[in-house]
């Protein structure tokens, strides 16, 4: 591989690694053609893991670190004194395609600085995407950051060659962003949004492949003082709007080169989980934001227990629940209960009636979901009301590492 | 005293399988037993023997019919049979015995003992197949052009006996490359036609290093962030059985021992001073990109490529640029396509025969279309016209709306159904909505057919009255365009 272009590499991977999207899911299959390589499924495929836990999918590069714009938070921002480089449009397409060729990608997450204007950023990330379907013959995936302040006409090219496009908020609140990204506005991001919506809605409905693994968001956590009430409340409003397939939550982390507004510190990786946690709720167990939050104070979420886990606590006369005869709505809102052990659990009372001991080969975490539950032969009597509840679930709970 | 009369059973079998993945073997097997009655405790199972079905049993394999199974069942005997566990056979016919005793619904209750056990085993061989198609890494062995094609080479340790349900994966991805996976169990091929596999093989089959492997490393080590550091999560998902086969493993320990260093040094650090200066001339340029002219606006629409598959160019608007009126129709048909102007087919040259009758000269006015490229389908040698798609007409609307604020017309005259789809964002009826309008961004605007529509009329009297009906409406466009009442592009 050629020297300069892994130098060039090592700068604007470093660059990219703020962004805390990986996924290579949600894309139509795909096979490779007769004189090309690529394919895609509905799951895509994580093909290692960096000693920080987070999967490694996706070519995650900037095409270049150079930028215009200066948000606080943002290791690249034009004031940031960090090392700058430029892939040229072949360079990535021919590094791309040697990659995935070895099998150490499931394909490219391209994103980029924005340099001379924002319309010409936007054109050169489309051409790479061209380039590699028309000329290449590439179909593995590719996830396209958009650019919001480019023009429209730009986002319907996109389209045509990504398999995911993604505009990132970054900040949950307008005045977050107003105050931290001085180029950006929320309206020009949430115009890009509703574009990129239309055309998908419109491309499925058709037959026609637009972005059709949707769109994505990113919220930093920690920059602004957002809570994590508000945070949620954006996200269902930005699920509920756009339709977005998932928003990404990425704890404010160090940068090498920080600005006097928002010094470094260590990232809250825990708040960063559990607001994973939460999002999970939302969109797989039918929790409202409100629901959540009332797990935690003052609009934090409760750091030391998972948030299903302290709505329940705080909600215990919903509790016990049978799991021989309850619904599955209530099902889902058991600690411990993930959405496979409901299903599970579902179809198995269908033709037996299940006990303790047959839920041990239904979940893992039966040990969190036992106080909340009646089985054939188990009932918790009051144990559920009593006081050391919450503190011996903690310490069962403190035993188990971070998703 | 004599033993208590013991119900007679069918003597005690032993079945011996080949080795690895035997579901061929297994399947006569069960079939043999079924058909006899023989009961899951009185076999015993040897796989990985010296192939040979029956160790002792006299009868001859593949005379038994076959069975007929639950599909679920079904696929779950393929799941399990390539797990490395000896029992799998074993349990697998405890689990089809009592199906076939009646319990057609054992693999929905999950709560059961057996059932239990052969999920973990299926979960087992599915984590096994899928962390191959993730780890597995090639290396070049020869080639790429001119020297031909490219081989590729992988060395991968299953833990079970994958390889012949994990390999079509490889085909499907890499279908242009030649390559070869080698395993401990057995090896894949590629041809670049048909998957074949062979004998099993060692590591040194496969070449020792890749020339984008010190790259790919970097890049590993890039994209790492040290604030992050969480080895034991990292290992939850790659168990340290896989590293010494990941070329970028090798970098663990040192990013694992330097990270704490790394976040302290960015924590400690005093926030920076911009060596650079404000850049002021570019960030006034960049905000100046929409294309300033009909040239600019017309350049980024012939380099961007068709938005509808097929075209062989795309046909901009075509008149002067401070036109008063701009008439828009659908898109391009096969002779715009071919010469790259709008209106030059049998529908454009009828309109200018009407314009002509109704007093507009073609010169004097703006013609575009909504879509910028023709979409067709092909019959024989004939490409034949075919609609665009709301999706698509939305694609070219922001052109379109570019193209009307840069000619600033006093009336924009829509054509038929797609061009006041992209005009009015909704689907109307002509019928209904023909005649003077209010557009998208406050156009004043007319409706009307596309002349398309009258050379489709097949009876003649009609035709007549549709063209005499069309003629009228450009007399109304005339006026309107002269007289210029609306008060300007943006109401």
């Amino acid at each position: 591989m050629d020297e300069a272009v892994a130098r060039k590499l090592r700068v604007l991977a470093d660059a990219a690694k703020y962004d805390a999207s990986c996924a290579s899911s949600g894309a139509p299959k795909r096979s490779a053609g007769r004189d090309g390589i690529g394919s895609t499924d509905k799951v895509g495929i994580c093909h290692s893991y960096t000693p920080d836990g987070r999967c490694v999918s996706l070519l995650k590069v900037l095409l270049t670190n150079y930028c215009l714009f200066d948000c606080v938070y943002c290791v690249n921002r034009r004031s940031s004194n960090v090392q700058r480089a430029r892939f040229s449009v072949n360079e990535i397409v021919d590094l791309t395609i040697a990659f995935y060729k070895r099998n150490y990608i499931e394909g490219l997450f391209l994103s980029s600085g924005i340099i001379r204007s924002p319309d010409y950023t936007m054109e050169q990330l489309v051409l790479v995407a061209k380039t590699l379907r028309q000329e290449r013959g590439y179909r593995g995936y590719i996830h396209l950051k958009t650019i919001p302040e480019a023009s429209p006409w730009l986002i319907e090219q996109a389209g045509l060659w990504a398999d995911r496009l993604s505009v990132n908020l970054e900040l949950p609140t307008d005045e977050g962003l107003a105050r931290l990204a001085p180029e950006k506005t929320a309206t020009t991001i949430r115009s890009a949004m509703g574009q990129m919506r239309e055309r998908i809605a419109q491309g499925r409905a058709e037959g026609r492949s637009f972005s059709p693994a949707g769109q994505s968001t990113q919220l930093i956590v920690g920059a602004d003082g957002a809570s994590d009430e508000a945070i949620l409340q954006t996200s269902a409003g930005l699920y509920e709007s756009y339709d977005l397939r998932r928003v990404y939550y990425s704890a404010f982390s160090p940068i090498p080169d920080s600005s006097a507004v928002l010094p470094s510190r260590s990232p809250p990786l825990q708040r960063e989980n559990r607001l994973y946690q939460a999002d999970w709720l939302l969109r797989h167990y039918g929790f409202a934001v409100d629901e959540i939050a009332s797990g935690g104070e003052g609009g934090m979420l409760d750091l030391d227990v998972d948030p299903k886990l302290a709505w329940a606590l705080k909600n215990r006369h919903r509790f016990p629940v049978d799991v021989n005869l309850a619904d599955r709505e209530m099902l889902l809102r058991v600690p411990g209960l993930g959405k496979r052990a409901v299903d599970k659990i579902v179809a198995t009372r269908r033709h037996a009636r299940l006990g303790l001991k047959d839920l041990t080969r239904l979940t893992g975490t039966l040990k969190r979901a036992r106080p909340f539950l009646i089985a054939d032969d188990h009932h918790p009597g009051r144990s559920l009301d009593a006081l050391d509840l919450r503190p011996r679930l903690v310490e069962a709970e403190a035993q188990m590492s971070l998703f | 005293m004599g033993s208590p009369a013991a119900v007679r059973r069918p003597a005690a079998r032993r079945v011996v399988l080949g080795e690895g993945a035997d579901l061929d073997g297994f399947r006569r097997a069960v079939r043999a037993l079924v058909a006899e009655g023989v009961a899951p405790e009185d076999v015993s199972w040897n796989a990985g023997g010296q192939g040979g079905l029956f160790g002792e049993a006299p009868e001859a394999p593949g005379q038994a019919p076959p069975l007929s199974l639950p599909r679920q069942l079904a696929g779950r005997i393929t799941e399990v049979v390539p797990h490395r566990d000896p029992e799998r056979y074993g349990l697998l016919y405890r689990a089809i015995w009592r199906v076939l005793r009646g319990e057609r619904d054992l693999l929905e209750i999950a709560s059961d003992p057996l059932v239990h056990r052969l999920d973990l085993l299926a979960r087992s061989v599915r984590r096994d197949i899928h962390k191959m198609h993730a780890y597995l890494r090639f290396r070049k062995v020869v080639g790429g052009p001119p020297d031909g094609p490219e081989v590729f080479a992988a060395w991968f340790e299953p833990d079970h006996f994958i390889l012949e349900q994990a390999a079509p994966f490889f085909a499907e991805r890499f279908r242009s490359m030649l390559w070869s996976i080698v395993t401990p169990v057995g090896s894949a091929l590629w041809d670049g036609e048909e998957l074949r596999f062979g004998p099993p093989g060692c590591r040194s089959d496969v070449p020792g290093e890749d020339g984008f492997e010190a790259g790919w490393t970097g890049y590993y080590e890039s994209i790492f962030n040290p604030a992050r550091t969480n080895p034991k999560l990292m290992r939850s998902h790659m168990a340290k059985k896989y590293w010494h086969n990941l070329p970028e493993a090798a970098a663990i320990p040192n990013l694992v021992r330097s990270a704490g260093g790394r976040t302290a040094g960015m924590i400690g650090k005093e926030a920076s001073v911009p060596a650079k200066r404000v850049p002021e001339r570019a960030l006034a340029a960049m905000l100046d990109q929409a294309p300033g002219s009909l040239e600019e606006l017309n350049a980024l629409i012939r380099s961007a490529g068709p938005l509808v598959p097929g075209a062989t160019q795309a046909v901009v608007g075509e008149g002067p640029a401070n036109a008063s009126v701009v008439f828009v129709g659908e898109q391009p048909g096969d002779e715009e396509d071919l010469q790259g102007r709008p209106f030059v087919g049998p529908a454009g040259r009828l309109l200018e025969r009407a314009m002509g009758e109704a007093g507009i000269e073609r010169r004097d006015v703006y013609l575009t279309n909504a879509v910028k490229h023709f979409k067709f389908e092909q019959r024989g040698k004939r490409r034949i016209h075919s609609k665009p798609t709301a999706g698509e007409v939305s694609h070219y609307r922001w052109w379109l709306m570019r193209e009307l604020e840069l000619v600033e017309p006093k009336l924009v005259v829509a054509l038929g159904g797609t061009a006041v789809l992209a005009l009015t964002g909704k689907q109307v009826p002509i019928t209904r909505a023909r005649g003077p309008a209010v557009l998208l961004d406050g156009f004043q605007g007319f409706i009307t057919v596309h002349p398309s529509y009258l050379l489709r009329l097949p009876d003649q009297d009609a035709k007549a009255a549709a063209y005499a009906q069309f003629v009228g409406d450009l007399e109304q466009v005339r006026q309107l365009g002269e007289a210029g009442r609306s008060a300007g592009p943006k109401g």
